[in-house]
Order: C-alpha cells, then sequence, then structure tokens
C-alpha cells in the first residue's frame, strides 16, 4: 500500500494545518497500518473485547488503540458492531469480556455516569433529546458540577444562581455554534432529527470532555449544516479534544479524519490514514456485503437521495 | 330545594375536607415519582398505610406528636429504601410490580393476627386512641363555627383543626415540593423522566436521583397517610389497592408534573365523586330511578364512574401510564 504520500496532507481541507495538527499528523505517520496497530499517545486502549448475544458474535476485537488529540473514524457496514463497540466502552452495555483504559486508568466495568465523568462523552445513534425540556434546559442539564442538582442545596436558588448564569452563557455560545440559539426556548421534542442530532452534540460539549464519541453524528443532518458540523468536529480537534466518531458518509470521514478504524462482523479488518484505508482489499470486501451498489471511491454518498436511502436501511434495520 | 342545597353543600365540603387534603399529598408525592421522575409507584396506599401505622403506634407508646409524625415520615423512608434498592436499576416495570405487591403485604401484615398487638389487627386502631396528642395542639377555643353553609366543631376528629392543619401541611409541601422541582435538582429528575441513559451519558448517578425521589415521595405519601387518618381510624382495609388508584386519578385528572395538579386533582375529584353519589343517591330515593338503580348500587356505580374516568384519562392523554415517548405531546404542561 503506498500510503506514505498521503500522511502529511490535509484530506481535503484547505487553510493551514495548525501545530498540534501537524503534529498528530506526524505522529500518526509513523504507525503501522493494520488492526490493532500500536499509536504513541494512546487516550483510549482497548484488550480483548467480547461481546456475544445470543450464539452471534456482535464485537470481538482483539486489541484497539486511540490516539489522543485526533479525530478517529470507526466505519463498517451495517451490523459490524460499531455501535455495540462504542456502547461497551462507554459503561452502556456489559461485554463477556475485555479490559479497556482511558487515559491510562481501566474503565471496564464503570458505569455511563462514571465513563461520562472520567472525561468520556458519547451520544447516540438514535437521538436521545430530552423532548419535554427547552434545548436551553437539555443544555443546562449537561453542565457539570452544578451545586443546584444537590437536593440539599436545590431550595435554595442563592446556591446555584450563579453557576447556573455561568452555564446559561456557555449554553447560549455552544447552540450558537451549531445554529441553535433562536430554539433555546423550544422542547427539544419540536427540533427536527437532524436539528436533534446537533442538540446532543452540543449537549456532550458542555460536559468539557476529553474525549467525544460520536454514533453517527451526521445521520439526517440538513445537508447545508454538514459542511459546518465537520468543521466544529475539526475545531474540537484543534482545541486538544479528541474524537472518535462512527459515520456512514465516506466524504464526511475522508474530509476530517486523522485515522481511520474499519470493523466488519464485530472484529477490526484495518486501520489505517483515510485514502489508504479505502483502498484496502479487506475494507472493499467487508463493504461489497452490505452496500454492494454504492462505490465508495465516488462522492456519491454526499448524495441527498443515497444517504436517504442508507439512513432508510438504517432505521428498518 | 332543600334537598339541591344539601347536595350542593355536601360537595362544597369535598372541596376542603381533610381527605381531599390526605389525597392531594399523597398525589403530590406519586407527582415527584411519576409526574417528575417517570417512576411507577403502584403502592402509594402502601406508603400512606405504613406512615399512619407509624404515627398511631408511635403516639400509643407514647410520643409527642411532632415525634410521632416523624416516625411516619421515617417509615415511608425505609419502605422506599427497601423498595428502591433491588428495583430502580431495572426497567421501569419493575418498581411497579414491586410497589403494588409490597402495598398489599403492608396491608395483610396489619389486619394479620401476628402483629395485632401494635396494628389492632382487621380492625385496625381506634381514633381516640391516637389522637389525643393532636387534639390538645389546636389553637383554637372550645366550640363550634359556621363559615357560609359550612359548619364544624373546632377541635375533634371532623373539626376545623383538622382542616386548617390538613391544608397547611398541603401548602408546605407544595411550596417545598414547588422549589425543589424548579431547581436543577428537578432538571435532572425531568431528565431521567425523559431518557435515562441520555442522563447518564452525562455523568449524573441516575440511579441516586431516582432513589431521592423515591424516597421524597414516599415520605410525601407517609405524611398523607397521617393526614387521612387523623378524622377517622387507621384501618388497613380503607388503605388498599382503590386509595393507590384514586391517588392515580387525582394526579392524571390535575395534571401530572404540574406543581397544583396533584392539589386541584384532589379537590374536582372529591366534589365530582360527591356530587355524584349524593346526586344518584337523591335520585334513587325521589325519582323513578329507584326502580332501576338501588341506594346500595350508587356506591359501585360510583367506583366504576372512577374507572372510566381514569381510562379517559389515559386514553386521551397519552403522556399518562402508557408512556410510549414517541407519541409524547410537547405541550403538555
Ligand atoms: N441488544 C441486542 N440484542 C441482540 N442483538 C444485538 C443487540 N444490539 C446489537 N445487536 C446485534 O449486534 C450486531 C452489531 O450491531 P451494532 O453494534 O448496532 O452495529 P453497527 O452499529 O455497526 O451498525 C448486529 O447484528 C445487531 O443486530
Ligand atoms: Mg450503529
Amino acid at each position: 500500500m503506498s500510503a506514505d504520500e498521503t500522511t502529511i496532507t490535509t484530506p481535503g481541507v484547505a487553510g493551514p494545518l495548525t501545530e498540534d495538527h501537524r503534529r498528530v499528523l506526524r505522529d500518526l505517520s509513523a504507525v503501522e497500518r493494520r488492526p490493532g496497530a500500536p499509536k504513541p499517545d494512546a487516550i483510549l486502549t482497548m484488550d480483548d473485547v467480547q461481546r456475544r448475544f445470543g450464539g452471534m458474535t456482535a464485537v470481538d476485537v482483539d486489541h484497539l488503540e486511540v490516539q489522543e488529540g485526533t479525530i478517529t473514524a470507526l466505519i463498517g457496514p451495517n451490523g459490524a458492531g460499531k455501535t455495540t463497540l462504542f456502547n461497551l466502552v462507554t459503561g452502556f452495555d456489559t461485554p463477556n469480556s475485555g479490559r479497556w483504559s482511558f487515559q491510562g486508568k481501566s474503565l471496564a466495568g464503570k458505569g455511563g455516569a462514571a465513563v461520562a465523568k472520567a472525561g468520556m462523552v458519547r451520544t447516540f445513534q438514535l437521538t436521545k433529546a430530552l423532548s419535554r425540556l427547552t434545548v436551553l434546559q437539555n443544555m443546562l442539564l449537561a453542565s457539570p458540577g452544578n451545586p443546584g442538582e444537590n437536593l440539599f442545596l436545590s431550595w435554595l436558588p442563592f446556591t446555584w444562581k450563579k453557576h447556573e448564569a455561568e452555564a446559561t452563557e456557555k449554553a447560549m455560545e455552544i447552540l450558537a455554534r451549531f445554529k441553535l440559539d433562536t430554539k433555546a426556548a423550544d422542547f427539544a421534542g419540536s427540533l427536527s432529527g437532524g436539528q436533534r442530532k446537533l442538540l446532543e452534540m452540543a449537549r456532550a460539549l458542555m460536559t468539557d470532555p476529553t474525549m467525544i464519541m460520536l454514533d453517527e453524528p451526521m445521520a439526517g443532518v440538513n445537508p447545508a449544516l454538514v459542511q459546518s458540523l465537520l468543521g466544529h468536529i475539526q475545531a474540537l480537534r484543534d482545541e486538544g479534544m479528541t474524537v472518535l466518531f462512527v459515520e456512514h458518509d465516506m466524504h464526511a470521514v475522508r474530509h476530517i479524519s486523522d485515522w481511520v478504524v474499519v470493523m466488519a462482523e464485530g472484529r477490526l479488518v484495518a486501520e489505517g490514514p483515510p485514502e489508504s484505508v479505502m483502498k484496502d482489499p479487506a475494507v472493499v470486501d467487508a463493504y461489497l456485503g452490505a452496500h454492494h451498489d454504492t462505490d465508495l471511491g465516488d462522492d456519491a454518498l454526499l448524495d441527498p437521495a443515497i444517504l436517504a436511502r442508507l439512513e432508510a436501511e438504517e432505521e428498518n434495520r | 330545594m332543600d334537598e339541591f342545597l344539601r347536595i350542593i353543600t355536601q360537595t362544597l365540603a369535598e372541596l376542603i375536607a381533610p381527605t381531599t387534603a390526605a389525597y392531594a399529598i399523597a398525589a403530590i408525592g406519586l407527582n415527584l415519582h411519576f409526574g417528575y421522575t417517570g417512576l411507577l409507584n403502584m403502592g402509594q396506599a402502601g406508603f400512606m398505610l405504613l406512615g399512619a401505622y407509624g404515627f398511631g403506634i408511635a403516639t400509643i407508646a407514647g410520643a409527642p406528636f411532632g415525634l410521632a409524625l416523624l416516625v411516619a415520615v421515617v417509615a415511608g423512608i425505609l419502605f422506599a429504601l427497601i423498595l428502591g434498592l433491588p428495583t430502580l436499576q431495572l426497567r421501569g416495570d419493575y418498581l411497579a410490580i414491586v410497589t403494588i405487591s409490597a402495598a398489599e403485604i403492608i396491608r395483610w401484615v396489619g389486619r394479620s393476627t401476628w402483629l395485632q398487638e401494635w396494628t389492632g389487627g382487621a380492625s385496625g386502631l381506634q381514633g381516640r386512641d391516637f389522637k389525643e396528642s393532636f387534639h390538645l395542639l389546636s389553637p383554637l377555643p372550645d366550640g363550634r363555627t359556621a363559615i357560609g353553609p359550612l359548619e364544624y366543631i373546632n377541635t375533634g376528629s371532623d373539626s376545623w383543626w383538622t382542616r386548617i392543619f390538613a391544608w397547611g401541611l398541603v401548602a408546605l409541601i407544595l411550596v417545598f415540593v414547588w422549589l425543589i422541582t424548579r431547581s436543577p435538582w428537578g432538571r435532572v429528575l425531568k431528565g431521567i423522566r425523559e431518557d435515562e441513559d441520555a442522563v447518564r451519558a452525562l455523568g449524573k448517578n441516575v440511579y441516586s436521583y431516582k432513589m431521592q425521589a423515591l424516597v421524597l415521595g414516599g415520605a410525601i405519601g407517609a405524611v398523607g397517610g397521617v393526614v387521612y387518618a387523623l378524622p377517622l381510624a387507621i384501618a388497613p382495609d380503607a388503605m388498599g389497592r382503590t386509595m393507590t388508584f384514586f391517588a392515580w386519578t387525582v394526579l392524571l385528572l390535575g395534571g401530572a408534573a404540574t406543581v397544583f395538579g396533584p392539589v386541584l386533582g384532589s379537590m374536582i375529584f372529591f366534589a365530582a365523586y360527591m356530587l355524584m353519589r349524593t346526586g344518584m343517591r337523591s335520585l334513587t330515593a325521589n325519582t323513578g330511578l329507584g326502580d332501576v338503580i338501588t341506594t346500595t348500587n350508587v356506591e359501585q356505580i360510583g367506583g366504576m364512574l372512577v374507572g372510566v374516568t381514569l381510562m379517559l384519562l389515559v386514553i386521551f392523554r397519552p403522556q399518562g401510564i402508557l408512556g410510549n415517548k414517541k407519541e409524547l405531546a410537547f405541550n403538555v404542561r
């Protein structure tokens, strides 16, 4: 595989590289292009993670490391086990076996709340907007360390008004980035599917995560917003956050990711920079099974019609 | 005409009856469970009965009024902890099953001969055995007072003092619940009601919050049980499934997740229930309806109509027990 020449280019992004991003790409250029390759600064490391549903093995990952400060894409056909893997490492599901650690600390056996508190915050493929709360309330709920969330202080507004005011300011800033600020007072249930996705991501950012895990953040989002959403994700990386995201839109994956991990039938089948990994025969094989009529090489996945069809498939699953 | 006035007066009287206040309090507790947190407590009567027993037994054992009330609250808290510890980590339906069974167990144990020495068995605890400390607290002078068409003794079982105390408690609890539910703490509860996984993903200890809601709502239910017993006696069979069912009707009628819903619901429910029964009784006694419905049937028909009301409420308010999140209306508040 002739991937070397692709390592220092910016995949499809105009504009200058930040110093940090350049360093990240340099670090990754030395990483082997094989499933389970060790990374110089792994923030998340998994070993022997297995999850079986009845007789079916949904996830069987021998080893995976996610490099700190990168945007890593996790791709693979439907049913590959991406969501299940997310659920396992974020404490929303229990594996049959496996260990994983975040920033050197084991998180195996920790519940969802503990994982989030440790700084690894996730979004869900099936969006979880809190419908009967307003958009702003959704955001404020995510603010960490609010003294008013303690029952014994809750009835004394003077103990939490200041935190609340600061959180509101921060929330409005983030909402503005996602063009949701005008919706702040609306019930989250009244938002469109795409807007809920944005809200969920905005809400996750309220927690000041070290690492954010996005399960199909682009699905259903208005194509006009996708471009700026991609920009936001890159901005998060440039602020030092680590991003791991699952995405079906190959254009988006190539556009912003620094590293791509490919899963099929529960296993890792390939790893590498976006340009080279898409040409990996194992990846082509994996995909031919699922979307045999989709040419991954072109930008077909940017076409709204095809996107819609893929989404429909996803929903019918 | 006299008959008509009598019916109207009885209906009015229900609006401020101590029982109405007791159900309002029980429904405020249930509102913390279901309205704010989405917890299905199908055994609020168990909390109430336990509260009444706690108060009655403590008083008979010689505890002053305040301490006896505290015993009732602690009984409610312990009951909530025992029910919540194993179930709150499971899916919501488990809590429903466990609470409905536990409330029945409390009632059966209460009416058994096993603890008869304390609970009075099936006949329960007589009012005169536990009311004295409460009546002694009354600041009202002796005698009777009439306000409009309503006339009661000042201090006694069915008295103004009982009403003042009961509704004073309603006001106090209402302010407390209003304060805590409009806070960030209340927001976490509402988040859990909408989707507990989403709240967990934001780093909140969902289990702990659900436990806090269950304990608080249960303790409030226990206080409701005390208020229910104050003008009456403590009779286990009067505080069974029907009581839970009425408390739910009151809550859903008034509006879950609203501050005044439980109070308004209780007033409307008991006034309408009284109007229906006295009205029907009068009709069966004085008109040809009596040939079709006997006076003894009136109670049963009344119960049936309450059931129909609850069904209609749940059917036409999809945010009710069936709780399909996708079908929620967003302007329910
Ligand atoms: N709760 C579950 N019970 C049974 N099977 C499941 C469950 N969750 C996922 N699966 C199965 O595990 C496999 C992986 O699913 P998933 O992780 O959702 O895939 P992906 O997100 O990559 O599309 C699929 O075959 C799916 O049907
Ligand atoms: Mg998935």
